[in-house]
């Protein structure tokens, strides 16, 4: 671990400035991801930032019949929060599929946007890789790439991002608000984490110094059809192979509107628009899901070790607005698959 | 009579539990004695080559850093490889850790980093420069079986594997046949507690070494060879171990690195070593393994052949018994059987949870499974028609063997009997239903070990040796042993283990413990009873005059006489009339020593049956292992607490094997990627549904006089196969290469 200065912050603004006035500072929430990274030496910021004494842990219902997440809320606190269980129950079941009890109440739902990838190579410092070292190459291609994207990777970076409550979050068009040098704006949650492209350093699209305050839920949540299906190597505790979040709005059997969004699979939450308006004004059937599901891996590409992921991501969508479509028969397969969050 | 000082057999807690809950049983790395000093590790990132340049000197000029320690500045250290060959080294030269400029293995150790705190050690660690020169490695085995060669004896305890008969006839006398390959991967053992050494400089060379082993004299001899030392030197102490499954049979070397920078700087030094650099030595090695089999119109096995491939490091023919224990499990005349090894750029394989045998018992009960299947019987029936009643391997008879019950008693609990043939037959709800089997077979052996007991004035029990507990439950059943052979309470005996001041003992392995130390507590309790007889002549009781050991008993903390137990006498007063502070004796290992030279007599096993259930989602070929019965034969079971325990850890690693666990290397790297606990996967809590444990009543008065068989490795022993099988009855497909993950089934 290479040496840093700390400094807690007092106020967003005091935060940004403190970032602003240091080179390679960085922000600490929980420190889940960062701490291990600095440990491996993968990250080696030179200022920490503190931002626990910000506040910005409140959960509360907007004017707009929306839900307002503070970013340093933590994981457990919020997929606990009643509202989100009574009003988003898909960011519950995705949230507590991601790693254990003891991280979710540490981790932060701003950094859980902030996370980094688990592919291996990133994290061994023997081994080249893009995302840590720009041009050293990408040594995941060609290796072994169990946990590596299927979708959207580039000649320079096949890695995925690892969050489960993201995938939840892109489904559920989350506004993500963020504070920074220049003010305050806000993001699409679609438009905040990127495509490696030639530039896989980049996870996402805050300008530097920038800080996450905020994730806002519109008021519709799906809450009475949906479904998070993670499949994984073992019951807990694993990242992804494949993990979908379906969301549904049903008419009788048809479908009126629907979300469809992937973890696992690609260098951001996969969300596939034209997959969804596949599913709208449809029958909720097999064949209807099958359609939605082969439209998602159109142009998927294996790496060799994964190539197994394209069959599974397809037959993991169908299953997945199948559990959405039939709630209550779903919750028997749905305990049988996240037996244990 | 019975007493309720008789405590072998009688389910009992730990008596460590509380110390290890409380925090007060201390770890290797948890001594702090006063001005140590850190060591941090720098490991290769390459497998092969050489190393051209090390710049130490930004290193070294960092206030706080104490030495950088590297092949350019080692002393001469002892020269011969005997020197650095330990109790349980292979074949072979040693690795000697910062010997010279070559790269064997990727991860290999190639500096010490020493500073006054561990943080200071890690950063400096990090900013040292080290240039290299590399080399084309191999580490594929699958590329490599041509060069296969059949290994000598190096390794003790090693047999090479014996045919009889004649496979090819019996093949031909078949009228069913199967023939197929099969593969694991490597697997890294992963105690939770990390390997580390705390060595306490004492002044002129003496030293305390608080090191993580299985065997505290083993690290002592180690250390003492390579460095010229003492045994007053290097006392080495290893009271608690969190978790060992063989990884600290060997010297690792955090030992030679934590005691050569203590010897060079003349202070106490702890290196302990990351959870990515216990991915840095020993392992289960990968093997390939090819099984063929025959059977007659009546199912009676008319010809095996098992032949295996397994890889070992360039330096050191890593050898254990894979395909052995398919010449003895099953009844058979002709059997062929093959064992080589093939060299790699790897780190040398190491001893892990029923070596070999858990390998080899993969391939053998998957193939008895297809075999069952292509002959038309039940996989159970199968077995049992193949029931061997004579070592046919060593010819001779079995000292005792009721694995015919673990077959009854197991599959009556399971209710196999309501098993239906038919792969995919059989459901709940839409999910697809499973049910599989497997066993094996595992030494019951002993090894010389001293024990000592000693009766102090109070009238308190210590009994002691210098053996382990690696989580097993050593202290435990030692404490059970003494204290019912005394006739005291369990809180009247201590049993005390792990430092080289005490009796010697072998390393804690190959599931001998039980019964090498736990006899050896009995002699020396017993030779303790026969000085307390005396004493009590001594002092003129006359109820004792004339009694033989025999006629007398030790209960109630008296000791009195069997016919008569009113006639007694109190042990610390025995003690205390002694005119010694404690009464002491201790057992002789030379028969046990005379014994090991002797051909055996009888063949001596503990086996097991398990059986699985899994169920499986037909469409997105998830795997749940929902229910396992494992009934295990291996003797008496002095702790069916503690006992259950270890099989039910069994059971979970075999688990574990089938569905998950393995050490996967990128060849491009000659390097394992997933050196964690994130991508290591082994199961969670949510993975693992019902385990039985079933221990059959076997009674055995020739294995030794407790007749105890030891339970440390048989219950993993097909545990993996029947997964695997349990997985082709519920879905048809019939997976070779383990672990089953997902996308070999999809």
């Amino acid at each position: 671990m290479n040496t840093f200065t700390f400094s807690q912050a007092t106020g967003v603004a005091a935060a940004v400035q403190d970032n602003a006035a240091h080179d390679g500072a960085a922000y600490l929430g929980g420190g889940t991801n960062l701490i291990d990274l600095m440990k491996e030496n993968v990250a080696r910021p030179t200022h920490l930032i503190g931002l626990k004494k910000l506040g910005l842990d409140a959960i509360e219902n907007l004017p707009d019949g929306g839900l307002r997440l503070g970013a340093l809320a933590t994981n457990a606190d919020t997929a606990y929060h009643p509202e989100v269980e009574k009003r988003y129950p898909l960011l519950n079941q995705a949230i507590l599929a991601g790693a254990s009890p003891q991280l979710r109440n540490m981790a932060t739902d701003g950094g859980n946007l902030m996370q980094r990838t688990r592919c291996y190579y990133f994290y061994d410092l023997a081994t080249p890789c893009n995302k840590r070292e720009p041009g050293s190459g990408c040594s995941a291609i060609g290796g072994y790439t169990r946990v590596h994207a299927i979708l959207g990777a580039s000649e320079h970076c096949i890695a995925t991002h690892p969050s489960d409550m993201c995938v939840a979050l892109a489904a559920l068009d989350t506004t993500v608000r963020v504070s920074g040098p220049n003010g305050e704006r806000t993001i699409k949650f679609e438009d905040f984490h990127r495509l490696p492209g030639d530039q896989p350093e980049r996870d996402n699209t805050l300008e530097p110094g920038e800080l996450i305050t905020g994730l806002d839920l519109p008021a519709k949540g799906f809450e009475k059809n949906f479904s998070y299906l993670k499949l994984r190597d073992r019951t807990s505790y694993a990242f992804a192979l494949v993990s979908v979040a379906a969301a549904l709005e049903l008419d009788g059997n048809t479908i009126k509107d629907a979300r469809l969004a992937l973890g696992g699979v690609a260098h951001k939450p996969w969300r596939d628009k034209e997959a969804e308006a596949l599913l709208i004004g449809q029958p909720a059937t097999a064949d209807t899901f099958r359609a939605a599901a082969a439209k998602v891996l159109t142009g998927a590409k294996g790496q060799g070790t994964n190539n197994f992921k394209i069959e599974l991501a397809k037959r993991a969508i169908v299953r997945a607005l199948k559990q959405a479509t039939e709630m209550n028969q779903a919750l028997d397969a749905n305990a049988f698959q996240n037996s244990n969050p | 009579m019975s007493h309720s000082t008789d405590y072998i057999g009688k389910p009992t807690n730990r008596v460590d539990g509380p110390a290890k809950v409380a925090g007060t049983a201390k770890y290797a790395a948890e001594f702090n004695v006063p001005n140590l000093l850190y060591g941090y590790v720098v490991s290769s990132p390459i497998a092969k080559g050489k190393i051209t340049k090390i710049d130490a000197a930004p290193v070294l000029a960092l206030p706080g850093v104490q030495q950088v320690f590297s092949h350019e500045n080692v002393p001469s250290l002892a020269w011969l490889d005997r020197s650095y060959k330990d109790d349980v080294a292979p074949g072979g030269s040693p690795f000697r850790p910062l010997h010279d400029a070559e790269i064997k293995f990727s991860q290999q150790p190639v500096a010490l980093v020493v500073a006054d705190t561990f943080e200071l050690a890690r950063y400096a660690a990090s900013i040292l420069h080290i240039e290299y020169e590399e080399e084309a490695h191999e580490t594929e085995l699958v590329k490599h079986i041509d060069e296969a060669y059949e290994p000598g004896r190096g390794k003790t305890g090693y047999k090479p594997p014996k045919s009889r008969g004649n496979f090819g006839k019996g093949w031909k006398q078949g009228v069913a046949h199967m023939e197929a390959q099969y593969s694991h991967h490597a697997q890294h053992h992963n105690p939770m507690e990390m390997f580390a050494s705390t060595v306490e400089w004492l002044g002129d060379k003496k030293l305390n070494i608080y090191d993580k082993t299985q065997g505290a004299f083993n690290s002592q001899q180690y250390v003492m060879k390579v460095f010229g030392l003492s045994k007053d030197q290097a006392r080495v102490v290893s009271k608690y171990t969190g978790g060992g499954f063989g990884s600290g049979l060997r010297p690792q070397y955090q030992l030679f690195l934590a005691v050569l920078a203590s010897l060079e700087l003349q202070r106490s030094v702890r290196v302990s070593l990351t959870r990515q650099q216990m991915f840095s030595f020993g392992h289960r090695p990968e093997t390939l393994q090819h099984v063929a089999l025959a059977t007659a119109e009546d199912g009676s096995l008319t010809g095996i052949n098992h032949f295996a491939v397994a890889e070992t490091s360039q330096f050191e023919d890593f050898t254990e018994n894979v395909v052995g224990w398919s010449g003895t499990l099953y009844d058979c005349k002709n059997v062929s059987l093959g064992y080589r090894l093939s060299k790699l750029d790897v780190y040398t394989p190491l001893d892990m949870r029923a070596p070999g045998a858990a390998s080899g018992s993969i391939a053998l009960e998957i193939a008895m499974d297809e075999m069952a299947y292509a002959a038309g019987l039940d996989p159970l029936e199968f077995r049992i028609r193949n029931y061997s009643d004579f070592d046919q391997a060593q010819d001779l008879p079995y000292s005792s063997k009721a694995l015919r019950k673990c077959y009854a008693e197991g599959a009556a609990k399971f209710g196999w009997d309501r098993r239906t043939a038919t792969p995919g037959s059989m459901r709940d709800g839409k999910l697809l239903v499973g049910w599989g089997m497997g066993g094996g077979i595992w030494d019951a052996s002993k090894q010389p070990a001293v024990a000592k007991a000693s009766l102090d004035a109070d009238g308190h029990l210590t009994v002691s040796s210098g053996t382990n507990d690696i989580g097993t439950g050593t202290y435990t059943i030692m404490t059970q042993i003494a204290a019912q052979s005394m006739g005291l309470p369990l809180d009247a005996v201590t049993f005390v283990l792990g430092d080289t001041e005490l009796p010697e003992a072998p390393v804690q392995g190959g599931s001998w413990t039980a019964a090498s130390i736990g006899n050896s507590v009995v002699e020396a309790c017993t030779k303790l009873g026969e000085a307390l007889l005396k004493q009590a002549q001594k002092m003129d009781h006359p109820a004792f005059k004339d009694a033989k050991i025999d006629d007398v008993e030790f209960a109630n903390g008296q000791l009195r006489l069997r016919a008569d137990a009113t006639q007694a006498v109190v042990l610390r007063d025995l003690v205390q009339a002694s005119g010694e502070p404690k009464m002491e004796a201790e057992n002789s290992t030379t028969l046990a020593k005379l014994e090991l030279l002797k051909p055996p007599t009888h063949s001596m096993h503990a086996h097991n049956a398990v059986f699985v259930e899994v169920k499986v989602d037909p469409e997105l070929m998830t795997v749940h292992v929902t229910r396992v019965v494992n009934a295990v034969a291996a003797g008496r079971i002095l702790n069916p607490k503690t006992a259950r325990s270890q099989v039910m850890g069994s059971v979970v690693w075999g688990i574990s094997s089938a569905l998950m666990e393995e050490s996967v290397m990128d060849h491009r790297f000659g390097r394992y990627m997933n050196h964690n606990y994130a991508e290591y996967h082994v199961p969670v809590n949510a993975d693992i549904h019902d385990i039985d444990v079933i221990f059959v009543s076997e009674e055995d008065d020739k294995v030794n006089p407790l007749g105890v068989k030891g339970i440390g490795e048989v219950g993993l022993l097909g545990v993996a196969a029947a997964v695997t099988n349990a997985i082709y009855h519920a879905t048809g497909q019939r997976v070779r290469d383990l672990p089953v993950t997902i996308d070999k089934l999809l």
